[in-house]
């Protein structure tokens, strides 16, 4: 187990000290430790069940970690959930996209609850503007897809959470993608994201996560 | 646009653009009330007698019917997640999707109400006051039905488990609902029993928002 590092957490960016999480009766990871300073990547990899959607949900907010802290520059996230959920995007395996509503519709509400108005941009930069009006029953998976991820251009935020964006992106939009994660970077946004590919992000830390939960190196 | 507006317009659009289940929960308090004098005769003195409690149980059911809707398709799209995750506390989204729900399910149940009142022979001192607690209860069956719908969510059988957890917490809703017309046909003051209405939505409008908020939360861990 690695030595506690409080350092870590009072860094500036987004850091987890100790974190432990608890799935039913199984504990899926304990002691873990992470830190993603400004403009940092941080990739989380493993086999299945190894838990890296349960530590996207609980640096999210969606859980509770079972023992740890999680920090943003120093400060508790605990103290302050509605600035947490103000600062991060979580985009999971689900697209939250309706049938019924149109492209531009569901990107600008998504962007809208955010106060995000970059919509344009958001349609643009994953390649979408021409479908704009389309209703999203009428859209492949790959597509459904770009147009969760268009949600991260749309409203921007210090904090991107992706639980394995990749899934179901043709290497075009996987481009559309990386891009959009290297301007985040360059922005001074922090990026965590899982993913089962390697991907080429520069300068990445790689977390990775075994089957028994235990940290490995 | 605040985003409070933005979800109650949101879930607006997707009520009729679904179309579905706005029109099925008046078809469906049209239908169930046009069964009644089939059911126990045409003669207008007995239907006049119970026409309040027909009317009253059954935009209580109607309201019922759609509330199993309310969070189970942002449940299983993930936007409920995404919803969860909003800067906009989950509480005040409770409150706009009920506003939203009651605009498409308890507003129309008032409006057409009267006219079926009509087929019942009630007696017309009663149709102002029928309107007006319909209009005062059915914010408080969306309130209370919501905190049913957040509890149930994932459960199998949702639906069926929605009505036992939501329908005895109608009852007081139903009692004060049909006493106020009654009170009215029966020449006394409908005045207390609209008050009493007005109460329990007082009362709904920040507990229902809290309580089913906290049990999204927990279908969400």
């Amino acid at each position: 187990m690695p030595a506690p590092s409080p350092s870590a957490v009072s860094a500036p960016g987004f850091a987890g000290h100790a974190l432990a999480c608890r799935r039913g009766e199984r504990l899926v990871f304990a002691g873990l430790d992470f830190a993603v300073p400004p403009g940092g990547a941080l990739v989380l990899t493993g086999p299945n069940g190894s838990g890296k959607s349960s530590l996207l949900r609980l640096m999210a907010g969606l859980t509770r970690p079972e023992a740890g802290m999680l920090a943003w520059n120093g400060a508790p996230i605990g103290d302050d959930p509605a600035a947490h959920r103000a600062r991060l995007h979580f985009i999971g395996h689900q697209d939250a996209v309706k049938p019924v509503l149109t492209v531009a519709e569901t990107l600008g509400f998504w962007a809208g609850m955010r106060g995000g108005t970059e919509v344009r941009a958001g349609l643009e930069r994953f390649r979408l503007a021409a479908l704009a009006d389309w209703p999203c029953r009428l859209l492949s998976a790959g597509q459904r897809r770009r147009l969760a991820l268009a949600r991260l251009v749309a409203s921007p935020a210090p904090l991107w959470l992706l639980d394995e964006p990749a899934n179901g992106l043709d290497a075009e939009a996987l481009a559309d993608l990386l891009a959009a994660i290297a301007a985040q970077r360059a922005a001074g946004g922090a990026v965590v994201l899982s993913t089962h590919t390697a991907l080429p992000i520069e300068g990445a830390r790689e977390l990775s996560l075994t089957a028994f939960g235990r940290r490995a190196a | 646009m605040t985003a409070f507006r933005r979800l109650i317009l949101r879930d607006l659009r997707l009520a009729f653009r679904q179309g579905g289940d706005a029109a099925m929960v008046v078809g469906f308090f049209v239908l169930t009330v046009i069964l009644f004098p089939f059911g126990v005769g045409p003669e207008p003195e007995l239907l006049a007698r119970i026409a309040a409690g027909i009317v009253w149980v059954t935009a209580l059911l109607a309201a019922l019917l759609s509330l199993e809707r309310l969070f189970q398709a942002d449940w299983e799209d993930g936007s409920l997640e995404a919803l969860a995750l909003m800067p906009l506390p989950l509480e005040a989204q409770v409150l706009a999707k009920c506003l939203a729900h009651w605009l498409v399910t308890g507003l129309p149940l008032s409006l057409v109400a009267p006219l079926l009142a009509l087929l019942l022979h009630l007696e017309p001192a009663g149709y102002p006051v029928l309107v007006l607690s319909l209009l005062l209860g059915t914010p408080s069956l969306s309130l209370i039905g919501a905190v049913g719908a957040a509890l149930s969510l994932g459960a199998r059988r949702g639906g069926v488990l929605l009505s036992l957890l939501v329908l005895p917490l109608y009852i007081p809703v139903l009692i004060f609902g049909v006493a106020a017309i009654e009170a009215r046909i029966g020449g006394f003051a409908a005045r207390p029993h609209l008050l009493l209405l007005g109460a329990l939505l007082a009362g709904a409008l920040p507990l229902a928002p809290l309580a089913a908020a906290a049990a999204l939360r927990q279908a969400l861990d």
